[in-house]
């Protein structure tokens, strides 16, 4: 799910040298990256254990940890960036994690699938079921997703909680969507601050 | 690099019978083809470095407990002079579990400047209130028997009753509910002789072995200066806030508590991995998954052996994975 277009999309948003944390790091690939081509100070935080092994034998700066609990040990803007890519949807408390994100970063990078993407919205009006897809791609009873949204439906959240989009972008199939993204794209990728 | 021991361990980490010899030794977690490898008996042992039951030069005799109060940081004052002497200028790494433990933290703070890892394992910044009661208790069982004669049996038999009972309360809270009851469950023993109250349980037969094991390689005043070095090791004192005890290190830190550690519970580690993360270090935490209790960090080798590994070649290497 952590697709190359989506890495390259972050990893051009992130500025030379700035300080990221990446929750919900995975096996930090992404921060990996971030430090070989930006350059970065970055730190992950994950809920698996195995997941932190990998990342400890790549050298990251990683802690088990999990998100819901909360960031308290950080002071505000302590990062440049902080990243919940494919993360937002699969915690407890998504809202509690975004203004999280926002007060320990300057700015927060967001990705997610969205739910109502066209194969979504088919196979639950002429199929009648749970969509199964290439974004989505687990069954009902095994998906690690809590939440479901979609691209309207984070602007929205954006505008009545006063945060500023600054970027975006829209990818299906590793290409970039231009054209209805809350129709087209499979996931969504979002530069946020408060300002 | 510096392996650092527990209250009832020894300089004897590798090789046949130690107590890491899981962990430490050619091909292993910790790679003795790769690293000069340095353990060191604490100061207050009785297994060769100086302590109540060594001789006092004024008198000839053994300390007792004439033998001044130790703290962890003259632990670490010493392990520093040993390093010193063998010529080293700054250790690869410190590592160790429970008081171990203590020790790195210590080393974290003493000699910010020798170290370029450390990494400590189910451990904390300070003893709670329960973890002090527990001490005390096995204290107390020493001091109770008649044989200690206050600290003064050195011509006579040993406190072996009451050190023994120190040991079974210990061994009793470095295991887990579920690594007891996977362990002996319910199970008894045939009673040839039925006793009253006879070790009819697997678990009692267990403790009372343990205890009286431990009576032939332990020292009874050894476990009261250690004990209480343990229960005074504060790293918080004085008016040091946790954002500056770690300030001005420059070494990468690996913690690493175990899930079924009711001892040392993980939010002690995550205090300590706090107060790495605020004073700016290059720090790392990973929850093991264990049942085995306290006693994980001497029983998990093969998880310590991958996080340890990979974290020492990431130092070694050079390799950054960089923080704040």
């Amino acid at each position: 799910m952590n697709g190359k277009a989506e890495q390259q999309i972050i990893l051009s948003w992130v500025a030379h040298g700035s300080s990221v944390l990446d929750l919900g790091c995975g096996d930090g690939e992404l921060l990996e990256k971030l430090i070989n081509e930006k350059h970065v100070h970055a730190q992950g935080i994950e809920l698996s254990e195995t997941a932190i092994h990998h990342c400890v034998a790549k050298g990251l700066s990683v802690f088990q940890q999990d998100i819901d609990t909360g960031l308290s040990e950080y002071a505000n803007s302590t990062f440049d960036y902080v990243i919940l890519n494919q993360t937002l949807q699969q915690v407890k408390k998504p809202d509690f994690a975004l203004k999280e994100a926002l007060r320990v970063g300057k700015k927060a990078i967001v990705g997610f699938p969205n739910f109502v993407h066209i194969q979504a919205r088919f196979q639950i009006f002429w199929g009648g079921r749970v969509p199964v897809t290439k974004a989505l791609p687990c069954e009902w009873f095994e998906t690690p997703n809590l939440h479901f949204l979609g691209i309207a439906d984070f602007k929205e959240y954006c505008r009545k909680n006063k945060i500023y989009i600054e970027d975006s972008a829209f990818i299906r199939r590793n290409g970039k969507v231009k054209f209805l993204p809350n129709l087209f794209a499979e996931t969504a990728l979002f530069l946020l601050s408060l300002h | 690099m510096l392996i650092l021991h527990a209250l009832s361990g020894d300089a004897h980490a590798a090789g046949s019978g130690g107590w890491w010899s899981d962990l430490i030794g050619p091909y292993k977690g910790i790679d003795t083809n790769k690293y000069f490898v340095v353990c060191s008996n604490v100061l207050g042992g009785c297994k060769g470095s100086t302590g109540p039951s060594s001789a006092n030069p004024q008198t000839g005799k053994p300390y007792g407990i004439d033998f001044p109060i130790i703290s962890i940081g003259d632990m670490v004052n010493a392990q520093n002079q040993l390093i010193d002497h063998l010529g080293i200028e700054k250790l690869l790494s410190v590592i160790g579990g429970s008081m171990g433990g203590m020790q790195v933290l210590q080393w974290m703070v003493s000699y910010p400047n020798k170290i370029r890892s450390a990494i400590p394992i189910a451990t904390t910044m300070k003893h709670t209130p329960q973890q002090i009661a527990f001490n005390e208790v096995g204290r107390q069982a020493i001091m109770a028997d008649p044989d200690w004669r206050n600290g003064n049996y050195y011509d006579h038999a040993p406190p072996a009753r009451g050190l023994a009972i120190a040991r079974m309360i210990g061994h009793i809270t470095y295991m887990s509910d579920t690594s007891m009851a996977q362990k002996f469950g319910r199970k008894t023993r045939p009673n040839k002789e039925p006793k009253k109250f006879g070790a009819e349980f697997e678990v009692e037969s267990y403790l009372r072995y343990r205890g009286d094991n431990f009576i032939k390689r332990f020292d009874a005043n050894s476990y009261l200066y250690i004990t209480k070095a343990i229960d005074n090791f504060n790293l918080l004192n004085g008016n040091k806030n946790l954002a500056s005890i770690f300030r001005g290190l420059n070494a990468k830190v690996l913690v690493i508590a175990f899930k079924s550690d009711w001892l040392y519970p993980t939010y002690q580690s995550q205090e300590i991995v706090k107060a790495c993360k605020l004073a700016g270090i290059d720090a790392a935490f990973c929850e093991a998954n264990s049942t085995y209790g306290h006693d994980a960090f001497l029983l998990e080798t093969e998880q310590e052996a991958y996080l340890i590994k990979h974290f020492l070649n990431t130092v070694s290497n050079g390799h950054n994975g960089d923080s704040q």
